[in-house]
């Protein structure tokens, strides 16, 4: 458990770092963000207690806001995937259920199953996050726009960053 | 009572989500009220100290185009210098010397995609800058400060939809009200100017000096595209800015000398609010 602990310290700043200093630079076409810190949640082991996820979330959120100055923003949407990804991991366990101790990873279970886990949590984050911004739905296909493009660019973001991943067992 | 308690623990998962996003819910709407020294944003050391690290790795790549900027503020500078040395000949009107006082400070963070952009500059308040003075650059009107720190300091920049910028069309002389809609981070568009007006495009569009914040005649952009649709009471105006966000690298603050003695007279006059 202490071991595991530091590591997720270390993920956790990483992720942070990453994000604010090379991907809060990066905006394709002016409307395509990438939120790569999602995947510091969505990748933390299937056991992991919620009230721990939420808390992690929760942290994690508000030192993302510190830098893109929007206090509560990014906090909101990401304790929100934290709440819902242990529901939806339920929801969609494999036959035979999943191997105690992995994450759910795209290396553990296939492209298929991560897309199915990952691409409604991503598309509910970002969808929450720029109608927030937005203030609501006043501009709503442009903030549409955005949250697709933007749930695009994240998720062939963290495909690519699996694929590569250096603990790739199998 | 132990029922109650078992409820809640029952739900504890659910109790502390609603509780983390109530929370998170009143931080949102605490950020977005105007005007405050606040440690929790990007003006603070940390924060600062990273993201400075970051513009100054990514300053190499677009150190000529901040060299062609610096040439170009150099030259206006000059000229400036040029026509109040020939204007001292003359005797100048007190108050327009000692009305306005500038810091120049160097933007460490930026961003223009967002809904709600904000600048973060490398002055804060050991160079005298408080929170609501005003942010201009060379090509013209840049925001509003938010909130500062010992070094640094956050600003609204105009491209958030939630700010509003006083404004004048220099040829008619009509006011309207600048504001950002959200999506080109190169144009804004001109509210509320009537329908009896004549806009021209490549009409000039200034600040008009009725807002406590800019100084008077700060260059906003030029008129881009006019539109009057059929029983509207005032035209669509796109503005072009005349500062590209997405370039910018120096901004001055505008300290206003006399502020303070505007505040309280109108307080005087006007009255407290109720």
């Amino acid at each position: 458990m202490n071991r595991s602990g530091i590591f997720v310290g270390i993920y956790f700043a990483v992720y942070l770092l990453v994000q604010v200093m090379l991907f809060k630079q990066v905006v394709l076409f002016n409307t395509a963000f990438c939120f790569l810190y999602v995947a510091f949640i969505l990748l933390l082991p299937i056991e992991t207690n919620s009230l721990i996820l939420m808390g992690v979330a929760f942290l994690l959120g508000f030192s993302i806001d510190i830098f893109y100055d929007s206090l509560g923003l990014h906090a909101l949407s990401l304790v929100l995937v934290a709440y819902l990804r242990n529901y939806w991991l339920g929801t969609i366990t494999p036959q035979g259920g999943y191997d105690a101790g992995e994450g759910p990873t795209l290396v553990v279970n296939g492209l298929q199953w991560f897309m199915v886990y990952s691409l409604p949590l991503v598309f509910v984050h970002h969808f929450v996050l720029f109608f927030i911004e937005a203030g609501g739905f006043e501009i709503f296909w442009f903030t549409m726009l955005k949250v697709i493009t933007s749930t695009m660019f994240t998720m062939v973001v963290i495909i690519f960053l699996q694929y590569f991943s250096f603990d790739r067992r199998r | 009572m132990q029922r109650l308690l078992n409820f809640f623990y029952e739900y504890r998962a659910f109790f502390t989500f609603l509780l983390l996003e109530i929370f998170c819910a009143w931080l949102l709407v605490e950020n977005n009220q105007y005007q405050s020294t606040k440690f929790f944003n990007s003006s603070n050391r940390l924060a600062a100290g990273i993201l400075g690290f970051s513009q100054s790795t990514r300053e190499y790549f677009s150190l000529r185009q901040i060299n062609e900027e610096l040439g170009r503020e150099n030259a206006q500078l000059r000229t400036e210098l040029e026509r109040r040395a020939q204007a001292l000949t003359i005797p100048v009107k007190n108050d327009s010397l000692v009305r306005y006082d500038f810091v120049s400070a160097k933007v460490i963070n930026n961003s223009v995609a967002q809904f709600k952009n904000y600048i973060t500059i490398n002055r804060g308040e050991d160079a005298g800058i408080k929170p609501g003075m005003a942010a201009i650059s060379i090509s013209g009107a840049i925001g509003k400060v938010k909130s500062v720190s010992e070094h640094f300091s956050v600003l609204i920049s105009i491209l958030n939809i939630d700010e509003q910028v006083s404004s004048v069309l220099k040829r008619t002389g009509n006011f309207g009200t600048a504001q950002w809609d959200g999506t080109d981070p190169r144009i804004v568009n001109l509210l509320y100017v009537p329908r009896h007006v004549q806009p021209l495009i490549g009409d000039t569009v200034l600040t008009s000096g009725y807002n406590a914040v800019f100084p008077e005649g700060v260059f906003v952009g030029i008129v881009k595209d006019v539109k009057l649709k059929e029983e509207a009471l005032f035209y669509d105006i796109r503005v072009e800015l005349g500062q590209d966000f997405r370039r910018l690298s120096f901004v001055k603050i505008v300290k206003s000398q006399l502020k303070t003695e505007l505040d309280s007279l109108e307080k005087i006059t006007i009255g407290k609010p109720q």
